[in-house]
């Protein structure tokens, strides 16, 4: 049998031409593929976040001491977070602006859950710099919010894309008033 | 010249058990290399020289340093301080992935002009576009180790190129990170990949020679090799070019090191990672300028990023783009200036790539992107069938006796 088996027409061969090796090659061939999947599989795995990465989770920020105007950077999973106490002019400039204009479109009433508190991820949509406009005398970019240095994309005060590369405005991120004085982001 | 079979009894009994004297005799001392090649084919051994350089830099480095966030800026400071000769052996490896770039580039733009890439010599260029590549990454993990501002701005930007894919680009760069942002997890990765990419280069060295000594090496001609009168074999001649080869390179690397070590880095990687506060003006190594450029010229995010990728992407299709039957540029009166043209486009984008993106440089950069494209795309193609090529010479045999002056050139015509 084993001498005749890849012949055209040997014993244990279909009509069509097929033959029990034909057979093997093909189960041992996606058993092979299956178990290369299962090994690379976990090897890629490992390099996502860990556990204790993910557990990095949330951060309170008192917020009595930011006066009106006022903008600080607090550390959430690493990365910088804005809050900015606007006056009512950056409130009214952010509302004011038809949404034609914006390149992502979202009014300023879905970023800021009280018009005078703008909580925002302080990480550039383009490729991950950190904007200028928080400290005093920092260039704030053509539309008075923040400008990224790296390759000039210009954010207005509601922290939304107005000019340059980035796609996307800067991130808002999940965060509640535990009380008047009290912010937790994450 | 050696005879490939040993008279030493001792090398007898080793060759009729591992043919290794007959492999070097066939690969090495008795290759027969085309008798007319100048000195810018030295740069290949120069780019082996330097891969060697780094490696064994590398490897000493390797044993003081340390990757870990709070401790890899400190323990790069306690090298250039506290270790013996550490400083040479920092200097010497910084330096050294500048020199490496230098001739790697070099080495290409010999390619282009003697149309090394054309048939039968495709894969060996393809296998060269691989280590560029793979040439990049090792730098680019390099750069990251120190753990300066500079390197931890890098990692972030490059990082984040991947997020202009579509719909998965926030996954794949969490997965790259291992985390939210560049950190500990990254700099692991990265360590372990500045020191898996140098052998994985060495393999594909390997296979690029092995392409090469099949097919054989390119000439300033461009013709192939017809007969034995063609050729010299690479031991004395070559070899002994490459050493004086090495010896320009290294007087180069050595006043580099010794006198300037610090010329072509940012000072800012001095100060140790802030992931609080991004430095004023993020410019990458010079070798990764030109790129920079391209990135920067395209106002759409993942517009850039394409564009980047596929400048160096292009050079995959070249061997089919350029249609003209004829290899060298001596021989191609437009091509011959086309080449300068693209060449000057190249440091131009060099240049603007390190200037701040804002007024007449975004203007540059475009123009110059443009033109970029333009010459792999548009020129090549139909300058391949437009543009008259010079008469060929019969044989470098013939071509090398006519340079010689008039009284052999004379000599030489009467064979015929």
């Amino acid at each position: 049998m084993a001498e005749t088996s890849h012949q055209h027409g040997a014993p244990g061969a279909s009509p069509h031409g097929e033959t029990r090796r034909d057979f093997l090659v093909l189960t041992a061939g996606a058993m092979g593929a299956i178990a290369t999947i299962a090994v690379v599989w976990p090897l890629l795995e490992t390099m996502n976040p860990a556990a204790d990465t993910l557990a990095l989770s949330s951060t309170e920020v008192d917020l009595t001491a930011i006066e009106i105007g006022q903008s600080i950077t607090v550390v959430w999973r690493n990365k910088p977070v804005f809050i900015r106490r606007r006056t009512q002019e950056e409130i009214d400039a952010a509302r004011a602006v038809s949404l034609d204009d914006l390149g992502d479109k979202q009014t300023d009433e879905e970023r800021a859950q009280k018009p005078e508190w703008l909580v925002l991820v302080g990480v550039c949509t383009h490729l991950g710099c950190i904007p200028l406009g928080t400290k005093k005398g920092d260039p704030r970019g053509d539309f008075g919010g923040w400008f990224c240095p790296c390759h000039g994309s210009h954010y207005d005060t509601s922290g939304r894309i107005r000019k340059g590369p980035a796609p996307r405005n800067l991130e808002v991120p999940a965060y509640q008033f535990v009380s008047d004085t009290l912010v937790k982001i994450g | 010249m050696s005879s490939p079979v040993p008279r030493n009894k001792v090398a007898q009994w080793i060759e009729y058990r591992l043919p290794v004297f007959s492999w070097v005799s066939h690969n090495l001392t008795d290759f027969p290399e085309p008798k007319n090649l100048n000195y810018w084919w030295n740069f290949g051994s120069l780019a082996g020289i330097m891969l060697v350089w780094q490696i064994v830099t590398g490897i000493v480095l390797a044993m003081h340093y340390t990757p870990h966030v709070d401790m890899a800026f400190n323990s790069v400071e306690r090298i250039m301080r506290d270790v013996e000769w550490g400083w040479l052996i920092r200097y010497s490896h910084m330096n050294g992935a500048s020199m490496f770039f230098a001739v790697v580039y070099i080495h290409i733009f010999r390619g282009l002009y003697y149309g090394s890439y054309k048939s039968p010599r495709e894969i060996l260029w393809w296998l060269g576009i691989v280590l560029l590549l793979l040439i990049m990454g090792a730098a680019f993990t390099g750069y990251v180790l120190p753990w300066g501002q500079m390197s931890f701005w890098a990692a972030t930007v490059i990082t984040n190129l991947f997020s202009a894919v579509p719909w998965i680009g926030g996954g794949v760069v969490e997965w790259l990170w291992g985390g939210f942002g560049v950190d500990n997890p990254l700099l692991n990765r990265f360590y372990a990949l500045h020191y898996l990419l140098p052998f994985v280069i060495v393999g594909v060295v390997v296979l690029h020679i092995w392409a090469l000594h099949h097919r054989r090496s390119n000439n300033p001609l461009g013709i192939d090799i017809k007969s034995e009168k063609d050729t010299i074999p690479f031991h004395p001649y070559y070899t002994v070019r490459d050493m004086f080869g090495m010896g320009a390179m290294l007087f180069v690397l050595f006043i580099f090191i010794f006198f300037i070590p610090n010329m072509l880095g940012e000072t800012i990687n001095y100060v140790p990672a802030n992931p609080m506060q991004t430095p004023s003006h993020i410019v990458p190594e010079w070798y990764f300028l030109p790129y920079y450029a391209i990135l920067r010229a395209i106002p759409d995010k993942l517009g850039g990023v394409i564009a980047m990728l596929v400048s160096i992407l292009v050079l995959f299709i070249l061997p089919w783009l350029d249609t003209s039957k004829v290899r060298s540029a001596r021989f191609r009166p437009i091509y011959k200036q086309l080449f300068w043209v693209f060449l000057a486009d190249c440091i131009v984008l060099g240049w603007v790539g390190a200037q701040p993106a804002e007024g007449v440089n975004i203007v540059i950069s475009r123009i110059c992107t443009a033109y970029y494209f333009a010459h792999f795309l548009i020129i090549m193609p139909i300058l391949g069938k437009l543009e008259r090529p010079r008469p060929l010479p019969e044989s470098i045999h013939e071509a090398v006796l006519k340079k010689r002056g008039p009284a052999q050139a004379a000599a030489a015509m009467e064979k015929h």
